[in-house]
């Protein structure tokens, strides 16, 4: 065994990156940490509070409600664009120019601005001219995006589905794409039937490019502010006000910038924590299949 | 159990008008029940497509698929009954080894407790009884490759197994076990095998009628002997054999034999058309002898190689190199010595337009 040549000056070679860091996220992530132990009456009088913000934004009934809010959103979009990006990559062809003309469709909705999707989406469904909300109207819905609460979250999932499945389906596509011919060719032998095909091959093959759109999917839709911001407001009351948008009003609105450092921080952690549940699961998951039954 | 019976041509062009346009030229084969066949060429002659249109996988652009007399040609490999084993191993990776070996058999409603039978039985043949609860995916790849070839074997009601080269991933060692393995498993389940590979040993050392091709064309079918004493092609002879075989051209002019410049007389016994052949010998029937031997044409040596079990010696006779194989105990020629070897003999086959004559 040669000794491993020790070369303590080699730490400066990472002094760059180290630089960059810190100007581009550690230094900001401080001076939130700094707001939200203090109160800033005015630029040159502050007074260290502790964890008092932490406190109050914790027992603030409105956070409760926008996190519950937010939570049932996350849950629907997954619910709804994990199964559905899934089915539509499967629908997909899979060579020849149809399969790149299909590409480009799909992809259209992921290349429109956001703010440009909840603007599409106000007019798509307004009741006098908007062809959904017109449809709807006509066919004897009371449809009201505006008025009714449970209407106006539809809209908003319904837009997120519209803008974001495509990235699910587009993830799953590439996945199916990689999964050699001789597979499904040994099924056909093994006579397995389509939906064997897909439990046992398809799905297995996709976990990979799943378990990245998932995540992908959670953390989207768990800082979602534009789309539902420009279509409804946040409103009817606060039926669409999920995390980001309580949090601007707090930070920009009210300007309180204590309680709102204080909560970027808390769903900051948030996101952290059930991306790192999720992925570990996911993670778990695999392996378990990989040793199954080894114990 | 099948006997099947192939008359088609196959191109994956949609209108094929010169040879090259097929992957396989119109040919009529028969492979009998019970039978180990070996499909032996270089790769891209067309072996795997002769597979797959076997399995079904393919449909042969004309012709016709027989299974027992049959009409099979569109039917698909479920209704064939076809088992077939790939290249690369292919498993589920969200199985048990068991599971995977009982999945073509559930797929087919088999009774559980035969399913458990058969897989043991196939677990055991296969040396893997210890692994059948472990996850598939975790083995390695001649592992896997295994139970590729068990769930190929599992069922015991197919009307054929087709192997596509199903050894190619796995170790040199492991290899001579598994075709010993296979061999064995043909006669004891008494399975008609179709055995795809490039590797000439591999296809000798399998099959008893061993099925050569090239470019789209079958050349020979034979037992190894045949293959190895008789070559039907010159490609059969240059294929087979390590070194291949030797070929040189020769003129016929009656009785009379014109070879790198020796005049000899034709075997009495052997009658030779007018004209141009081509004379082919196994570098194992060459002979060294004197130069001035009766019968004898005179080459030079240019090299000499020890390959361990055998002396390989290069020659020239007159522009047209020759190889032998020499017995490691016979003191080999000096390079650069000219010596004389006998061409003709029992073993000595002629060829015009490629074809053997008889």
């Amino acid at each position: 065994m040669t000794e491993k040549p020790v070369n303590q000056k080699a730490w400066f070679l990472i002094l760059p990156v180290l630089v960059c860091v810190a100007f581009s996220a550690i230094l900001p992530l401080m001076t939130v940490v700094n707001y939200s132990v203090q109160d800033i009456i005015s630029p040159d009088r502050r007074v260290f509070v502790g964890t008092e913000w932490f406190a109050a934004v914790m027992r603030d009934q409105d956070l409760h409600a926008a996190l519950w809010n937010q939570l049932k959103f996350s849950g629907a979009v997954l619910l709804v664009q994990i199964p559905l990006g899934i089915a539509l990559a499967l629908a997909m062809p899979a060579s020849g120019w149809k399969a790149s003309a299909t590409l480009v469709l799909v992809a259209l909705s992921l290349l429109i601005p956001w703010n440009v999707v909840g603007t599409i989406w106000q007019i798509f469904a307004r009741t006098d001219i908007g062809l959904m909300g017109a449809t709807l109207e006509r066919m004897g819905v009371d449809y009201s995006y505006t008025g009714n609460a449970t209407h106006a979250w539809l809209t908003v999932l319904l837009m997120d589905v519209w803008h974001w499945t495509p990235l699910v389906a587009l993830l799953a596509y590439a996945g199916l794409r990689s999964i050699p011919d001789a597979y499904y060719q040994a099924a056909r032998i093994d006579g397995a039937s389509k939906f064997a095909v897909f439990r046992y091959i398809q799905l297995p093959k996709m976990r990979g490019v799943l378990m990245i759109a998932v995540l992908l999917r959670f953390m989207d839709s768990f800082m979602i502010y534009t789309e539902p911001f420009v279509l409804t407001g946040g409103g009817p009351g606060n039926a669409t006000t999920f995390l980001s948008q309580y949090l601007t009003q707090k930070a920009v609105g009210q300007f309180d910038l204590g309680p709102a450092a204080a909560f970027s921080l808390i769903y900051f952690f948030i996101i952290l924590l059930f991306c790192f549940v999720l992925y570990n699961w996911m993670l778990r998951l695999g392996q378990a299949e990989k040793e199954g039954g080894q114990s | 159990m099948a006997k099947i019976q192939l008359d088609l041509a196959h191109s994956y062009k949609p209108d094929p008008k010169v040879d090259g346009d097929y992957a396989l030229l119109p040919l009529k084969m028969t492979f009998e029940d019970g039978g180990a066949y070996a499909l032996l060429g270089p790769s891209g002659c067309g072996k795997t497509t002769m597979l797959n249109i076997m399995s079904g996988l393919v449909v042969p652009s004309h012709g016709t698929v027989l299974f027992d007399g049959q009409d099979m040609t569109r039917a698909t490999p479920q209704q064939r009954n076809i088992a077939q084993v790939f290249q690369f191993p292919v498993i589920y990776d969200t199985m048990t080894v068991a599971e995977n070996l009982a999945f073509p058999l559930k797929n087919r409603k088999v009774p559980a407790d035969q399913i458990k039978q058969r897989v043991g039985q196939i677990a055991e043949m296969l040396e893997m009884s210890h692994q059948l609860g472990m996850g598939a995916a975790g083995l390695s790849a001649d592992q896997k490759q295994k139970i590729s070839l068990g769930r190929g074997l599992v069922r015991p009601d197919v009307s054929a197994v087709l192997f596509d080269e199903p050894l190619t991933v796995i170790d040199p060692h492991l290899k001579w076990q598994l075709r010993r393995k296979l061999k064995q498993i043909h006669h004891e389940l008494k399975l008609t095998l179709i055995y795809v590979t490039h590797d000439q040993v591999e296809a000798l050392t399998f099959a008893d009628q061993v099925v050569v091709m090239t470019r789209g064309k079958v050349v020979q079918i034979g037992t190894p002997e045949a293959l190895f004493d008789r070559p039907a092609h010159t490609f059969v002879g240059h294929f087979i054999g390590s070194p291949g075989m030797n070929f040189l051209p020769v003129t016929v002019r009656g009785d009379v034999l014109e070879i790198a410049g020796a005049r000899l007389p034709t075997d009495a016994g052997r009658h030779l058309p007018d004209g141009v052949l081509t004379l082919g010998i196994r570098p194992e029937y060459l002979e060294l002898g004197a130069p001035d031997a009766p019968g004898a044409v005179s080459v030079r040596v240019l090299q000499v190689q020890d390959i361990g079990t055998y002396w390989l010696v290069s020659c020239d006779a007159s522009g047209v190199p020759l190889k032998l194989r020499l017995a490691p105990d016979v003191a080999p020629p000096a390079v650069g010595e000219t010596v004389g070897l006998q061409l003709l003999g029992e073993n000595t086959c002629f060829y015009q337009n490629e074809e053997l004559l008889p």
